[in-house]
């Protein structure tokens, strides 16, 4: 069954269950996601992704949200775009984004200023470097959740890691942050592969960044098996 | 952030899944793996070995130089003396020297890839010349693509005129193909392995596919999860997936037979036959209802030690389903009786008609990579590419035109297979063994055996990566590229033909397999002065596949160009046609599904008073069979040590705790490991996984075969097992420290 509604001053046509995003990309309307990911459950939890519902008081996430028929949509109206400004001024405040290049687009695209909070505290904290796999440097996380998800219900079914702390102390971790080993990890590596930011990475690619050469990485990862 | 030299993409070369990989390459080494969420088989996801498991490709002990033995450059020859002299015994020992200051003949020499060559034709002719057809034999690979297998079955069967061909299918599910051979008339998955989303109850027998094929597992989970479907677990362990089942039936190893037969006598007796589909679609139902008669569930609990109404329950959950499958791995076939084992199943499917529609199925989980494939590219012994059965006349012509070999130069006799080549490596027997990357002085079983029959063989040639467990004994040693250095197809468990690309050159001076035989081949063509050639100018491994697509019809429609984005499934008989997700929808291959009678035969060894425990082997989620790869790569790091699993009740009558040394000792070898005490053994069975050669649990195994698919017995061997102490231990600096374990 199909429904029609108002988008941006349009009339578009939406299948029955669709959310707003569906209905967007198939007529090449533009709205920003940093949480959203095809391979995971959307939760609205970035926010970057609002848009403006006639007769809704609250702005609506679009990637969560399903069109519903007669509804009233607008996209980028002024209200929206300092949502989502102020989304990404909050982000480029308390996180490291310097390895999160479709963020640092959007900050430029929506004339975001990163120095809006001169009084914010950053969030840093120390990389935390425990397994031979990847290494996890949650300064740059955004807590998006995909590594969560996929670590748990939308792919693995392995549930290591969980939010952690309240608040601004929000972070990813393990249960009693235990060292990625001695959780029930399976080193599947599915949260490197959906984590938007670099906060997690192959721990060969951040030696490589350190400067090493292919040889001397190969050298520390050679295994231990014994007569050789 | 470091920006890729190039993205590559490729298929996974660890289990039979076949996932879409993108190697990130900088500097001519893969930094970062990844998987595009839109991959048709997996999604977007990977696990441990398919994300990290690419050392190998750049450890510092991987041979890129062609070596020969010192004797054969200094044209010393003296048949297998060299080997028996100087070899030494000890299982796994690599050293490329003798350890003493003055050379040796059997010293390992490098050499150029002229030479190696040349002396690897020579040899090679020469015993073809002295001995004959039945003294030439060759392991293929199933690591191998499609392209390298068909080369090198075609180089014995054209240039050696042999069938001697096979390859580690015959230890994996060997046991499965004869039955489906003789029941289907086919021998692969039937259905797509994402169709376990559209399954109501399925069946999971004989595989740790949490562990061994990661991201179907996932599906499976999903499918319980998310779908309600419900799973039934049949295995002596109590796997991960048991945390998924409605149901777990722990059956004792090797009594498959009874299990499923007593499902089968339920799903008689209390009138759940699909009659439409047995009326229509199969034959030999009276006869095979009357084997039936003694199989009461009463008769396979005494047997098996599951309860009768478990065993009920799971016959009526199968047989009352809309859309049910089966889905099993080495449990099944790797037993003295595995075709037996296989057929059980089979025969569910056809009492209930759960075949032939997408959402139900016989499912074989394929173990590697290419196994699919280098079955389909005749790297068996009694098969041309295609299944083409080697004592019919009218698929000998078809070659003979295609190879440009005279009339009646092929042969027409069924070949050695994996485990009868090395038990005929005796004088008068096969005196020349060529191996493309298999290891089977890990994987065979009965180890201190396999090894005085390989030290038998007059010539050895090993072409591989690593101068692993197997290369040690060899008189030649070819470098190859591996998976990353090269081009061509692999076939996974479901059928689908995927490209493999090569993302950066060879390492040093090794070579693409396909190249070195063809090269190899040319000058064995040469030296027997052939008056036509079979043709061995392929300028890209494309041309290959276009060959065997001439007689292997599976294949005609599957080319590179449409191949290039998504993998297709054969068959695909023609160029438009969109490939075959479900097999055997209208009608099987031999006409009709055919029920064939069983008996119960219990595995050849079974505890007693001397030996108590049952020992069953298996893989684990971070090694690769017998850890040429994975153990050269970090994944070791992980998991660095063998450990036997061993239930509570048992570890306490025998004072072991865990991680303690423990000696398992069978009739035929002993290995001293780690014991890990856990419930994920049942009472009076013991693991021990096989890819350690510190404990090689291969060293344990009993080489009894099933009389019809010649596979091995790896699946329970009597064992037993006392305390040891920690300098026992091989490698007591290993410790497995792992929360998941």
């Amino acid at each position: 069954m199909t429904i029609q509604l108002m988008m941006d001053g349009r009339e578009v046509i939406a299948e029955n269950g669709q959310t707003l995003l569906d209905v967007t990309q198939r007529y090449g309307i533009v709205i920003p996601t940093i949480c959203f990911h095809p391979a995971t459950t959307p939760n609205a939890l970035c926010r970057i992704c609002v848009v403006e519902v006639e007769g809704q008081r609250l702005l609506q996430p679009a990637c969560i949200v399903r069109a519903a028929a007669n509804m009233k949509v607008q996209t980028r109206s002024e209200r929206v775009m300092r949502a989502r400004r102020t989304i990404l001024e909050m982000l480029a405040a308390t996180v490291d984004l310097s390895e999160a290049p479709d963020i640092l687009a959007m900050i430029d695209e929506y004339q975001a200023d990163p120095q809006r909070f001169p009084e914010a505290h950053p969030r840093y904290v120390p990389i935390k470097d425990d397994n031979p796999m990847y290494v996890r440097d949650y300064s740059k996380c955004v807590l998006c959740w995909r590594c969560v998800q996929v670590c748990a219900e939308d792919a693995q079914y392995t549930y290591a890691i969980n939010f952690s702390g309240r608040g601004y102390e929000t972070q990813i971790g393990t249960f009693f942050d235990q060292p990625i080993p001695e959780t029930t990890c399976v080193f599947c590596g599915q949260c490197v592969g959906v984590c938007p930011t670099g906060a997690l990475k192959p721990k060969r690619e951040a030696l490589l960044e350190q400067g090493l050469m292919p040889e001397q990485i190969v050298r520390l990862n050679t295994g231990r098996r014994r007569r050789t | 952030m470091i920006q890729a030299d190039r993205v590559t993409r490729t298929t996974c070369p660890y289990c039979g899944v076949g996932c879409t990989l993108e190697l990130h390459v900088k500097q001519n080494f893969i930094y970062k793996v990844t998987s595009p969420f839109d991959s048709p088989v997996n999604h977007g996801n990977l696990c441990v070995k398919g994300r990290f498991g690419y050392d190998f490709i750049y450890h510092p002990n991987r041979i890129t130089t062609p070596m020969a033995r010192r004797y054969l450059l200094q044209n010393d020859y003296q048949g297998a003396l060299w080997k028996t002299r100087y070899h030494a015994p000890e299982l796994g020992n690599r050293s490329l020297t003798n350890g003493n200051d003055s050379p040796t003949p059997w010293d390992w020499v490098e050499t150029d890839w002229e030479t190696a060559l040349n002396l690897a034709a020579d040899r090679l002719t020469h015993i073809y010349q002295r001995d004959g057809s039945d003294a030439m034999a060759v392991y293929c690979c199933a690591k191998a693509t499609n392209e390298d297998n068909y080369v090198l079955q075609k180089m014995f069967r054209a240039l050696f005129r042999t069938n001697n061909v096979d390859h580690c299918t015959r230890l994996c599910h060997a046991g499965s193909v004869v039955a489906l051979q003789q029941s289907l008339g086919t021998s692969a998955m039937s259905n797509t392995a994402s169709q376990v989303m559209l399954n109501d109850v399925f069946i999971v027998t004989g595989s740790n596919t949490t562990e061994n094929h990661p991201i179907i597992a996932l599906q499976m989970k999903a499918a319980v999860r998310k779908r309600g479907a419900k799973m039934i677990v049949v295995d002596p362990r109590r796997i991960e997936l048991v945390d998924f089942a409605e149901l777990w039936l722990p059956l004792k190893p090797g009594t498959n037979v009874p299990l499923f037969s007593a499902m089968a006598h339920v799903i008689v007796k209390e009138n759940l036959v699909n009659w439409d589909f047995v009326r229509t679609r199969t034959e030999g139902f009276e006869g095979y209802v009357e084997s039936l008669e003694k199989f009461t569930p009463e008769y396979a609990e005494a047997i098996c030690d599951v309860p009768a109404e478990n065993i009920r329950q799971a016959a009526r959950l199968y047989a009352t389903a809309k859309n049910a499958a089966i889905y099993w791995g080495m449990g099944i076939s790797q037993l003295s009786h595995g075709t037996a084992s296989a057929l059980s199943l089979v025969h569910l499917a056809l009492l209930t008609g759960h075949i032939g529609r997408d959402g139900t199925g016989l499912n074989p989980l394929r173990g590697q990579n290419n196994v699919q494939g280098a079955s389909d590219m005749g790297a068996m012994p009694f098969h041309y590419p295609g299944y083409m059965l080697v004592d019919r006349e009218e698929n000998a012509v078809q070659w003979e035109r295609l190879w440009k070999v005279e009339p009646g130069g092929l042969s027409r006799k069924l070949g050695l297979t994996t485990t009868e080549i090395l038990e005929h490596a005796h004088e008068g027997g096969v005196r020349a063994l060529y191996i493309m990357g298999e290891n089977p002085m890990m994987t065979e079983p009965n180890l201190n055996r396999t090894r005085q029959h390989i030290e038998q063989l007059e010539f050895l040639v090993v072409q591989d990566l690593f101068l692993n467990e197997t290369g040690v004994y060899a008189d030649v040693f070819l470098p190859a590229a591996s998976f990353a250095e090269k081009d061509g197809t692999f076939t996974n468990t479901d059928r689908r033909v995927q490209r493999v690309r090569a993302a950066h050159p060879p390492r040093g001076q090794a070579r693409p397999d396909w190249q070195i035989v063809c090269d190899l081949a040319k000058r064995i063509e040469a030296r027997l002065g052939r008056p036509t050639s079979a043709g061995w100018d392929y300028a890209h491994p494309e041309q290959i596949l276009r060959e065997v697509a001439q007689v292997n019809l599976d294949y005609a429609g599957i080319t590179y160009e449409r191949i290039e984005k998504v993998g297709l499934q054969y068959p695909a008989p023609t160029l438009d046609y969109p490939g075959t997700p479900t097999l055997f929808t209208e009608t099987f291959p031999r006409g009709r599904g055919r029920f064939i009678p069983l008996d119960y035969v219990p595995v050849m060894e079974q505890a007693d008073d001397e030996f108590p425990f049952i020992l069953t082997t298996g893989r684990v989620l971070e090694h690769w069979h017998g850890g040429t790869m994975t153990r050269h790569s970090v994944i070791d790091q992980v998991y660095p040590e063998a450990r036997v699993e061993i239930h509570p009740a048992d570890a306490e009558i025998h004072g072991i705790r865990d991680g303690d040394p423990v000696r398992v000792r069978s009739r035929r070898g002993e290995v001293v490991l780690r014991a890990s005490v856990t419930e994920k053994t049942t009472v009076g069975v013991v693991f021990i996984p096989f890819h350690f050669v510190e404990a090689a649990a291969n060293l344990l195994t009993n080489d009894a075969l099933d009389p019809q698919a010649k596979i091995p017995e790896f699946k329970a061997c009597a064992v037993q097992i006392f305390p040891a102490r920690e300098t026992d231990l091989p490698n007591p600096e290993a410790i497995l420290r792992r929360g998941r374990y």
